[in-house]
């Protein structure tokens, strides 16, 4: 009998039952926000159901919360519309005994960023959350999903989820990253490689001697961008570094609990003879700083390229659309990239706000300061950190203060501009170097123009006022 | 989901053919936290004018029809976009039953999944319906089990549903209801789990 995959043993691990072609699934860990839960509490009330496992269950405000004045509680918020889903939260909480971090608790934030670092999300459970991008979960070898609300209520009712199976695919990235190239320059040329359909129907399992040597940070972004991928999930196997990360935090096992719990963890890995339906193969050398030029995350060029040419695209579809994107970028055919002139630069979201990416974020505004470049005039960069805590630890590591000497906004935790709910938005025409996951239309305000890129080459962007390669500032 | 089994009450006649989710419910409703509540905009364009008057001659206000749990409605019922926001409002309004010629599909299955039933007749039985509809003192009444409604005058009428749809409305069975079915397996599985993977546990 041929091995199991990581995949295949958490599944197996979590089957509870079998109802026509679906899987009642389990779930360890369900994590909550305001704005995909309130009409599953609802439902939830109206059938008279209680929530199943409320000890399993960890909620957070972070979607439409504002970046400044958070202390001030929902008061700080003046969308009637989004105070309503916050004190809506804040009242299910109560009513069903769920751990709950608001707004201005300096352990809220992005609840990608909160559940690891609260030590919540740990190697085999399964991990959902009525978001997309909590495929980044999957970074500790979890099976982490994002659902929708009426799922929402499923689990919170059952504490399981309905399911068929998918299929088991694992791209391997071989070798190591050149200086400068980081985590989510991996993930954009996976996807560019791979395509917004590439994952369709699998769970991916990534793999490879660069990936093995990224830090969890680096492990979350790449996870985090495999639904853009089209995969329901990704995985990373937990090792040595997974269990480093985990130790000491406040939800991690303690004492004896610890070492069964390792013990238990090290069971999941993919077995040698295992089989995978599709395996893809990258060489972590031929990644360089990778950036969008489109409107789909799959539309990626090396920070060296050019702006694509319609007319060298197969299919008239295939060119429409491609015209269609370069109209609403407002960017021509055959010019380099670097050539963007950039408005706005926005370092967070829960791809890259975890304490790494703000190193790497001031480390390029340093050494630029210390040549005598701040942000550029025309440009607005904001730094929003992932969670409370991240904000405080880079406050304790001083990288506040060079950001803000070199120009930059630092701004409290949420969601902020990756998806444009709360206060912080592109307007119509602005072009924004951005850390975050979509650059669909209007993903980040109305007509706002998105390139995606890593941390380091935002804040480089943000300094030379186009998109340039941060190489030149390392 | 709340189970049907047989419903007693008044219809109320709604003469319009294509009505669209956007008429059950317009768009500005849906930025809500409930699911309660949504009546407030059931056929809000219909129900009141430009300046949030009510409009006396919408069949939903008359007073004759206060309280009706049956909408009997023209052909193809609840057309247009997706939203579950439709079935919530009008089962908010106190409506759990709609019969027309036909209905939209996905309309459909959203009332399916939550409780409401969408009974399909013949157009002139629908006409005949309509017809005893008239003035509010009558009763009729619509029975899953026996796939039948009665209209005031006795005339009864026959209409399909699939097995398992109807054995789900019976039993007041959604996705939720179906796994609890396994509520079960779901202890045993959790009484295992405190025991190999204790740490999970609060
Ligand atoms: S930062 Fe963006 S992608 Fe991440 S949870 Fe918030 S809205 Fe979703």
């Amino acid at each position: 009998m041929a091995g199991k995959t990581l995949y295949d043993k958490i599944w197996d691990a979590h089957a509870v039952a079998q109802d026509g072609g679906e899987t009642v699934l389990y779930i360890d860990l369900h994590l909550i926000h305001e704005v995909t839960t309130p009409q599953a509490f609802a439902g939830l009330r109206a059938a008279g159901r209680k929530v199943r496992r409320p000890d399993r269950t960890l909620a957070v405000a972070d979607h439409n919360t504002p970046t400044i004045g958070q202390a001030l509680g929902v008061d700080a918020v003046e969308d009637p519309e989004a105070r309503l889903q916050l004190q809506t939260l804040g009242r299910n909480v109560i009513d069903h005994g769920i751990e709950y971090f608001p707004m201005g608790d300096i352990r809220n934030g992005i609840v990608h960023v909160v559940g690891p670092e609260q030590g919540r999300t740990q190697p085999g459970m399964t991990v959902v959350c009525g978001d997309s991008h909590t495929s980044t979960h999957g970074a500790f070898g979890a099976l982490a999903q994002g659902i929708c609300t009426s799922e929402v209520e499923h689990v919170l009712a059952t504490q399981t989820l309905r399911q068929a199976k998918s299929k088991n695919m694992r791209v391997t990235v071989d070798g190591q990253l050149g200086p400068g190239i980081t985590a989510k320059d991996m993930a954009l040329a996976i996807i560019g490689t791979i395509g917004t359909a590439g994952g369709t129907g699998s769970v991916i399992e990534f793999a490879g001697e660069a990936v093995r040597n990224l830090s969890m940070e680096g492990r979350m972004t790449l996870c985090n961008l495999t639904i853009e991928g089209g995969a329901r999930a990704g995985l990373i196997a937990p090792d040595e570094t997974t269990f480093a990360y985990i130790v000491g935090r406040p939800a991690a096992p303690k004492g004896a609990a610890w070492d069964m719990a390792l013990s238990y963890w090290k069971t999941f890995f993919t077995d040698d003879d295992a089989h995978f339906d599709r395996e893809v193969r990258l060489r972590a050398e031929d990644i360089e700083p990778t950036v969008t030029w489109g409107t789909s995350p799959e539309d990626t060029l090396p920070v060296s390229g050019h702006v694509p040419d319609p007319a060298s695209f197969a299919t008239p579809d295939k060119r429409a659309s491609v015209e269609r994107a370069l109209d609403y970028m407002g960017l021509t055919a055959g010019q380099p990239i670097t050539d963007a002139k950039v408005d706005v630069v926005f370092i967070g979201s829960c791809t890259n706000s975890r304490i790494e990416d703000l190193r790497a974020a001031a480390a390029v505004a340093q050494a630029a300061f210390l040549e005598g470049r701040l942000v550029a005039p025309h440009v607005r960069a904001m730094v929003v950190p992932g969670s409370g805590l991240v904000r405080e630890q880079a406050e304790e590591e001083g990288l506040d203060a060079i950001l803000k000497a070199a120009g930059f906004e630092w701004r409290e935790p949420g969601c902020s501009m990756c998806l444009g709910m709360n206060p912080d938005k592109l307007a119509p025409g602005q072009r924004c170097a951005s850390t975050s996951n979509r650059n669909f239309e209007g993903r980040q305000g109305r007509g706002g123009r998105t390139h995606l890129m890593s941390p380091a080459m935002a804040a480089a962007a943000a300094i030379a006022g186009h998109i340039v390669d941060v190489r030149t500032f390392l | 989901m709340k189970a049907f089994t047989r419903l007693d009450g008044r219809a109320a006649p709604l003469q319009l053919a294509n009505v669209d989710t956007d008429q059950i419910i317009p768009a500005q409703f849906l930025k809500t936290v409930e699911r309660e509540g949504l009546s407030k905009g059931l056929f809000f364009a219909l129900r009141f004018d430009d300046q949030g008057g009510v409009r006396p001659e919408f069949v939903l206000n008359k007073p004759e029809f206060k309280g009706a749990s049956i909408l009997i409605a023209g052909d193809n019922f609840g057309c247009g976009s997706s939203r579950e926001h439709a079935p919530w409002a009008l089962m908010d309004f106190g409506i759990d039953c709609v019969i027309s010629t036909s209905f939209a599909d996905i309309f459909k299955n959203n009332c399916l999944n939550n409780g409401l039933l969408p009974v399909i007749l013949k157009p002139e039985e629908v006409e005949a319906l309509m017809d005893e509809a008239k003035g509010g003192n009558h009763v009729f009444t619509v029975d899953l089990e026996s796939q039948t409604v009665t209209a005031p005058s006795g005339a009864k009428f026959h209409f399909d549903i699939d097995p398992d749809r109807k054995h789900k409305l019976m039993k007041g069975l959604d996705a939720i209801g179906e796994t609890l079915q396994h509520a079960g397996d779901i202890d045993v599985y959790e009484s295992k789990r405190a025991l190999s993977t204790p740490w999970m546990e609060a």
